[in-house]
């Protein structure tokens, strides 16, 4: 096809292959981008992998030990045997939550990001700002209006009650639904400021083509406005499920005993029973767990760039 | 009149108060190249639009071979577009890309990928079937737009300034592509630029778009040499347009009077016969003298002083200022002979009357 279309098919390479030697004065600053790396590189190794070196060494620490009496290093794996053994519950229960959570801010957020981003015109600006509104108060204080709110006295389960839904002697508290309802809560700006992000760069005038192409509105957004907007799908899954797999806030706040997480446990293995061992076993676990997961989610769902 | 001709009728868009296209009457025969013509704003992407099914008009009918398409849903007309932005799906190859229709018409995989094969070859795509767009050039991705649309056999293929976002010398190579293809196909396409003379090289039919109405529609030859108004002699090509009063008719002529010279155009190819009009002359059909004397028996001519004269390779353009103060645009072709014509030279302007028009001012 060459012969008729020289610049299709022309030679781009040639301009590119000509050896450069970059002049003296760029060359000295080869140090500018370690430079630049440098702070961050530095606040991560002291604050972030040697803590996590210090949670794998403390995970293999010798369980007859004490913070009275010191805790020796010892190899010491059955302490994974044994977190598993006391804890799968909560563990699993974590990621079924996690999971769930997941799930649901993708129900609620994308149709909102979408809104937003599509149909939200001089608005968008004012609801990214209700969005993000919640992060003006503190978390701890909006998951403790969540527990007023679901009180057992409290407004909903008095309508819930009203409306049958509830029995005389039903409650919310200390539920799944509550633990799950204030987990999507706190988590869906994470959900919905990615899918925005990513909703926000698809091409409007791509929709026209497939109206065009004979594909009507629901084809439309699963062949073309679905997949572009993936990447953001994926960040804001992953920004969802981590941080709720792994929350301790919520169920501690809204559940009961049979709706602890597997945060809570850590949490108060760490601080309350000061039993390191386990706790730590349990971080590593959770950690692994997650990154494991994450990896082949995203070698399922992910697409070459993200958000 | 065949039964797949694109007839709008009495068509109508506003936009809050604005209308873009203004009570439009318009047929575009089954099977033509036509071309809507004009400056931007002027409605012409508003029509096509409307056609494609992407806006609705406000007023008026748009009917495809006997059938009232007007409120039809974009996905169920018989019409694809190619637009201006090309938007190709980024996250399919191009061989899906072109395959993009026919899936949802139901053909089967082997028909599919028979049909997307040929289109590619029809636009010399052929090899880059499993490349994505941006691995495209900008030509490339034009002519797989092309493909995607012209692949579904629309009854009519919209162009949206197609070529717009191409360099020069790729556009004329792609005006001449498209006429091939188009004769190929043999389908109606209407063609949407600001481009007059990508209009006049490829299309059959001309409509020259101002303000939301047609100002004048023909064969882009015909409207060259004659056309309705001065709008459209200035839009299309360059003219010498000079303030003249009609003073009377006599035996196939009308006569003027242009800043006090005398001047006759035949009676057919003048659009207004009384009051104030302008005198057109197209400035490869003025020629120079060195005086009046020179000039050729029955040709009209004016005096003028040369102000500037450039040499373009083919032809030398050259400014004329008359006595009047406006100057004349006169191109002399590179015919060999050498030009001695210098600016501050003297000179008197001739041209052929059949050669003038007179439109309305």
């Amino acid at each position: 096809m060459a012969a008729l279309l020289p610049t299709a098919s022309g030679t781009p390479a040639a301009a590119t292959e000509i050896p450069v030697e970059p002049p003296a004065g760029m060359r000295r600053r080869r140090w500018i981008p370690y430079a630049l790396l440098a702070p961050g590189l530095l606040w991560l190794g002291v604050f972030f992998v040697f803590p996590v070196f210090q949670l794998a060494m403390a995970s293999l620490w010798d369980p007859s030990g004490s913070i009275e009496t010191g805790y020796t290093f010892a190899w010491s794996f059955s302490n994974y045997a044994d977190a598993w053994e006391m804890f799968h519950v909560q563990f699993l229960r974590s990621l079924w939550y996690a999971l769930i959570t997941t799930v649901i801010c993708v129900a609620l957020g994308y149709p909102l990001a979408y809104a937003i981003a599509i149909k939200g015109g001089r608005w968008k600006n004012l609801m990214l700002v209700g969005v993000i509104a919640p992060f003006f108060t503190s978390y701890l204080v909006r998951t403790y209006s969540w527990k007023a709110i679901l009180s057992d006295s409290g407004p909903v389960v008095d309508f819930l009650k009203w409306l049958h839904i509830l029995p005389p002697d039903g409650r919310l508290l200390a539920t799944e639904f509550a633990v799950i309802a204030g987990l999507v809560y706190n988590f869906l700006p994470f959900m919905v400021l990615p899918l925005y992000a990513s909703l926000d760069k698809l091409d409007v005038r791509l929709l026209e083509a497939a109206r065009d192409l004979y594909h009507g509105p629901v084809r439309s957004f699963f062949r073309v406005t679905l997949p572009l907007s993936m990447p953001g799908v994926l960040a804001g899954t992953l920004l969802t499920f981590i941080p709720a797999a792994g929350d301790y806030v919520n169920a501690q706040l809204l559940g009961g005993p049979n709706t602890q997480m597997i945060g809570s446990v850590i949490q108060s293995r760490f601080l309350v029973v000061n039993d390191y061992p386990i706790a730590s076993a349990l971080s590593v676990m959770l950690m692994l767990t997650i990154l494991v997961l994450v990896m082949i989610y995203v070698r399922v769902f992910g697409t070459e760039e993200v958000v | 009149m065949t039964d797949q001709d694109l007839c709008i009728e009495n068509v109508t868009k506003t936009f809050g108060g604005f209308a873009a296209v203004d009570d439009l009457t318009l047929t575009i025969p089954d099977g033509s190249f036509f071309a809507l013509l004009g400056a931007s704003g002027c409605g012409k992407t508003t029509t096509l639009r409307m056609v494609a099914g992407l806006e609705e008009p406000t007023a008026g009918r748009i009917m495809l071979g006997g059938l009232d398409i007007t409120r039809m849903r974009p996905y169920k007309r018989p019409v694809n577009t190619v637009f201006q932005s090309y938007a190709l799906f980024p996250h399919m190859n191009v061989a899906d890309n072109v395959a993009f229709g026919l899936r949802r018409k139901g053909e089967n995989r082997a028909d599919t990928r028979r049909k997307v094969a040929e289109m590619l070859d029809l636009v010399q795509l052929g090899q880059y079937g499993t490349r994505r767009p941006a691995q495209l050039s900008g030509g490339q991705q034009q002519r797989v737009a092309l493909a995607r649309a012209l692949v579904n056999q629309p009854e009519v293929l919209l162009l949206d300034e197609p070529l717009g976002a191409l360099d020069l010398k790729l556009r004329r190579q792609m005006q001449i592509e498209l006429k091939r293809i188009q004769t190929e196909v043999g389908i109606t396409f209407v063609h949407v630029t600001h481009d007059q003379e990508e209009a006049m090289t490829m299309a059959d039919t001309v409509a020259v778009m101002q303000a939301g109405r047609i100002e004048q529609l023909g064969a882009p030859a015909e409207m060259y040499e004659f056309p309705a108004s001065a709008f459209v002699a200035n839009f299309l090509g360059q003219s010498n347009l000079i303030k003249a009063e009609v003073t009377g008719q006599a035996d196939g002529h009308v006569t003027v009077d242009a800043h006090g010279n005398r001047l006759a155009v035949p009676s057919a190819r003048c659009r207004v016969t009384s009051g104030a009009a302008l005198l057109g002359v197209r400035p490869e059909k003025l020629h120079l003298a060195d005086d009046l004397d020179a000039v050729p028996s029955g040709h009209a001519a004016v005096r003028g002083v040369i102000t500037d004269a450039s040499f373009t390779g083919v032809s030398t353009q050259y400014l004329v200022r008359a006595p009047w103060g406006s100057e004349l645009t006169v191109f002399v072709p590179n015919s060999g002979i050498a030009n001695p014509a210098l600016p501050g030279a003297e000179v008197a302007v001739h041209w052929s009357p059949a050669h003038s028009f007179l439109v309305g001012s």
